[in-house]
């Protein structure tokens, strides 16, 4: 298993494109909403903390079709399917693979994309953790929506659509902790949920996943 | 008594279906005929509503059949899963279109209520929001059988995403709980509270729900009828391509 993470990794790197790109978006994103929200600091220190959010969603959701779909093509998820290590911790290991190439780097990211939008000083510490501890739920869940669309041509926007009411929850209580937290609130309950959702997808979601995959490999 | 698996067999399901659809048809068109009549205008005025209050009956029972349309489709994708009937998996494809119509009439007389009298559109309430998000729901689902070509995959993986639709919909209900507190009203057909809607209200709107039952399943049982002859109808064209 760690050998497949490696490769992955490595493959990441390599390849080029799905590393940058996420962050490229979340990049763009950030930059464009006070263009279009205008730029007084007031607004823009109080929608930070969800604007982040949503810009690390959406660059997260972007990479999702690149998660299963070369490895689908070429037949490396059909000698996986095959191999001695399970479809689930094969699909775990995919999946925490492409956190650490997409949602790591969206966490260094974002507290300085937070300086642009003018995020409260009390804000940082509480944006980095929530989306630490909530980032890894996007890519389990996200990898859920790649095995279910892998055998479909052109199946990315399908995939959004899937995954996209399924990421409602982390979504919501992500942006709960990180706006709580720039606003020198409590953060316990959003932050204890959010790490329930995120430890509850990575316990059960890749079953779910390995399921709909051997449908899709049969 | 027979077991309700032998409705599994499709012609054994298509006898029974045709016999019982008749009946349910013209049911629900006099519940749904009666109810709404006796609704909208032998019922009166709320004394701070006004007649805007008349629009409950079809509001309520659609967004109660919006959710039970649902169950339903989790129901038959369980049997799909584990017994591989394909009534089973047919009636849960057959349903989502009635659902999501049944979703989009709440969404949409939900609207045209609250202008007047919550003076909005469109609130992001908790009711509301959840509506919307198993809108989605309804959309991907029948977005995913229209994209699987091989109609056992298809209901296969669609039955998968149901049942992990139906877990993070739970879910996804109790987080905009947390998010936001709402303008909806609370329960007002609940068995167990003392506060309901009135009894001149009530009556009418018992009948229009048994209406907006009574339709859903005639149009379930009339749509699976569709599916399966459809499936019969694509089988007979590949044999007689093979034999060609």
């Amino acid at each position: 298993m760690r050998a497949l993470l490696l490769r992955d990794l490595r493959l990441a790197f390599r390849a080029g494109g799905g590393f940058g790109l996420g962050l490229a978006f979340f990049l763009i994103v950030t930059v464009l909403v006070p263009f279009s929200v205008g730029p007084q600091s007031e607004l823009l220190t109080r929608i930070a903390p969800g604007v982040l959010w949503l810009g690390a969603l959406l660059a997260c959701l972007l990479s999702l079709d690149r998660l299963l779909a070369l490895d689908w093509e070429d037949g490396t998820l059909d000698l996986l399917a095959t191999a001695p290590v399970p479809l689930e911790g094969a699909l775990s290991v995919k999946a925490l693979a492409h956190w650490l190439v997409t949602g790591l780097p969206l966490v260094f990211a974002a507290p300085v994309l937070g300086v642009l939008l003018n995020l409260a000083p009390a804000g940082y510490l509480w944006l980095v953790i929530s989306l630490a501890v909530g980032t890894p739920a996007l890519s389990v869940i996200g990898a859920f929506g790649a095995a279910l669309t892998v055998g479909i041509k052109r199946g990315g926007l399908l995939l959004s659509l899937l995954v996209l009411p399924l990421y409602v929850p982390t979504l919501i209580f992500g942006a709960e902790v990180a706006r709580r937290g720039a606003q020198g609130l409590e953060v316990g309950t959003p932050l204890l949920m959010l790490a329930g959702i995120t430890f509850g997808v990575a316990a059960l979601m890749p079953f779910a996943s390995a399921t709909v995959l051997r449908m899709n490999l049969r | 008594m027979a077991s309700i698996w032998e409705y599994a067999n499709p012609v054994k399901f298509l006898r029974t279906s045709e016999k019982v659809l008749p009946v349910l048809w013209v049911l629900a068109g006099a519940c749904l005929v009666i109810g709404l009549i006796w609704g909208f205008f032998f019922t009166p005025d709320d004394y701070r509503q006004g007649s805007t209050v008349k629009i409950i009956y079809l509001h309520v029972p659609a967004a109660l059949m919006a959710i039970n349309a649902w169950l339903m489709m989790l129901v038959a994708s369980l049997i799909w899963l584990v017994r591989r009937h394909h009534v089973s998996a047919l009636a849960a494809k057959a349903a989502a279109p009635v659902g999501v119509t049944m979703t989009l009439i709440a969404l949409v007389t939900g609207a045209i209520w609250g202008q007047p009298m919550w003076g909005t559109w469109w609130a992001w309430d908790p009711r509301l929001t959840s509506f919307l998000i198993l809108f989605l729901f309804y959309l991907g689902y029948m977005a995913l059988w229209a994209a699987i070509e091989d109609p056992d995959s298809a209901a296969d993986l669609t039955s998968v995403l149901c049942l992990v639709g139906s877990v993070f919909a739970v879910l996804s209900r109790y987080a905009v709980l947390f998010w936001n507190q709402g303008l909806h009203q609370g329960a007002s057909l609940s068995l167990d509270k003392e506060e309901n809607v009135a009894d001149v209200f009530y009556l009418p709107l018992l009948v229009c729900i048994a209406g907006f039952v009574l339709l859903f399943l005639a149009l379930v049982l009339y749509r699976t009828g569709t599916e399966i002859r459809l499936r019969r109808t694509q089988a007979l064209i590949r044999r007689e391509a093979a034999r060609a």
